[in-house]
């Protein structure tokens, strides 16, 4: 039932996500640029540390590894201001310049949900690269916990901001 | 949450829930008719999405009737909406890079095609930094 699932899309940019399946995430972005360099800029240091973290998520890229041949390894560590940072290391399993990349991921933080497996595939288009990249979590329940725990840190957010609004309401009451 | 996704992955069951979505709240009857299955299969789909906690079922008249549950898939879209704007912001990012080094590479091409003259060089130089 692929590309029946949920999914959402962005009304400006076209970012798209889909669940394609109960432990797979797919993401579609169309850039315009050649393959080559969209490649580039998703596997080289210097260029990942220039995107991967934009100041709007609030998180930084600390330092940024990859040695990016078949069975190379990787590490990105990235954190918030002040926190202890966070790491996603991995290997890679094939690298094609400018076609395709795939890659295991381990979240440092959580080693027991295991590895998951990313597959980039650069598609060149009119005017551009189309980017689909597919997120291969490694079962079912690790993908439904990332889930579940992003909807209670959403939960916590939404009460903390109903909490922030506490005082002016009583005020009005 | 765990249990939404397998009920959904299976093709008929996923067209139920199309259905009750686009249509509200159906019988067995109804929703077996439009989707031409038989009754014994629709049932059973509906047991497992009942117990998936993403449909209800209510006593209407004489018979029963089925109505999506909104809470579980309304989770899941906003957690895949917040999931998308992560990437979203990652990828304007990157797309401000790739202009750069696309814009960057074909000034370099030009250059040294010795397309552009000393004058050019110079602005194309000055507008880099």
């Amino acid at each position: 039932m692929t590309g029946r699932n949920d999914s959402v899309h962005g009304p400006k940019t076209g970012t798209e996500v889909e669940r394609a399946s109960e432990r797979e995430l797919i993401l579609r972005r169309t850039f315009r640029a050649r393959p080559r360099t969209v490649f580039d800029a998703m596997t080289k240091p210097e260029l990942l540390k220039r995107w991967w973290a934009p100041r709007s998520l609030g998180v930084v890229l600390i330092s940024c590894e990859a040695d990016v041949r078949v069975g190379g390894s990787y590490r990105w560590v990235f954190g918030r201001p002040g926190e202890t940072p966070m790491a996603f290391s991995g290997v890679y399993k094939e690298v094609v310049p400018g076609a395709r990349l795939v890659y295991t991921q381990i979240f440092e933080p959580m080693p027991a949900t295991g590895e998951g497996l990313i597959t980039a595939v650069f598609e060149e288009v009119e005017g551009g690269t189309r980017l689909t990249q597919s997120e291969l979590y490694p079962s079912k329940e690790v993908l439904d916990g990332a889930i579940a725990s992003g909807m209670e840190r959403g939960m916590r957010e939404t009460l903390e901001q109903l909490e922030a609004l506490l005082p002016d309401l009583e005020k009005a009451a | 949450m765990v249990e939404t996704f397998a009920a959904l992955a299976e093709p008929n069951r996923f067209r139920i829930v199309e259905l009750l979505l686009r249509s509200g709240a159906r019988s067995v009857n109804e929703i077996g008719e439009r989707l031409e299955l038989n009754q014994p299969q629709v049932s059973k789909h509906l047991r497992v999405l009942k117990e998936a906690g993403l449909v209800d079922v209510e006593a209407r008249a004489r018979q029963r009737v089925y109505e999506l549950r909104g809470k579980q898939l309304r989770q899941l879209h906003d957690w895949l909406e917040r999931y998308r704007k992560v990437w979203d912001a990652r990828f304007d990012a990157l797309d401000e890079l790739l202009e750069e080094l696309e814009h960057g590479e074909r000034k370099r091409d030009k250059l040294t095609h010795g397309k552009l003259t000393h004058d050019q060089k110079e602005k194309s130089h000055d507008r880099k930094k």
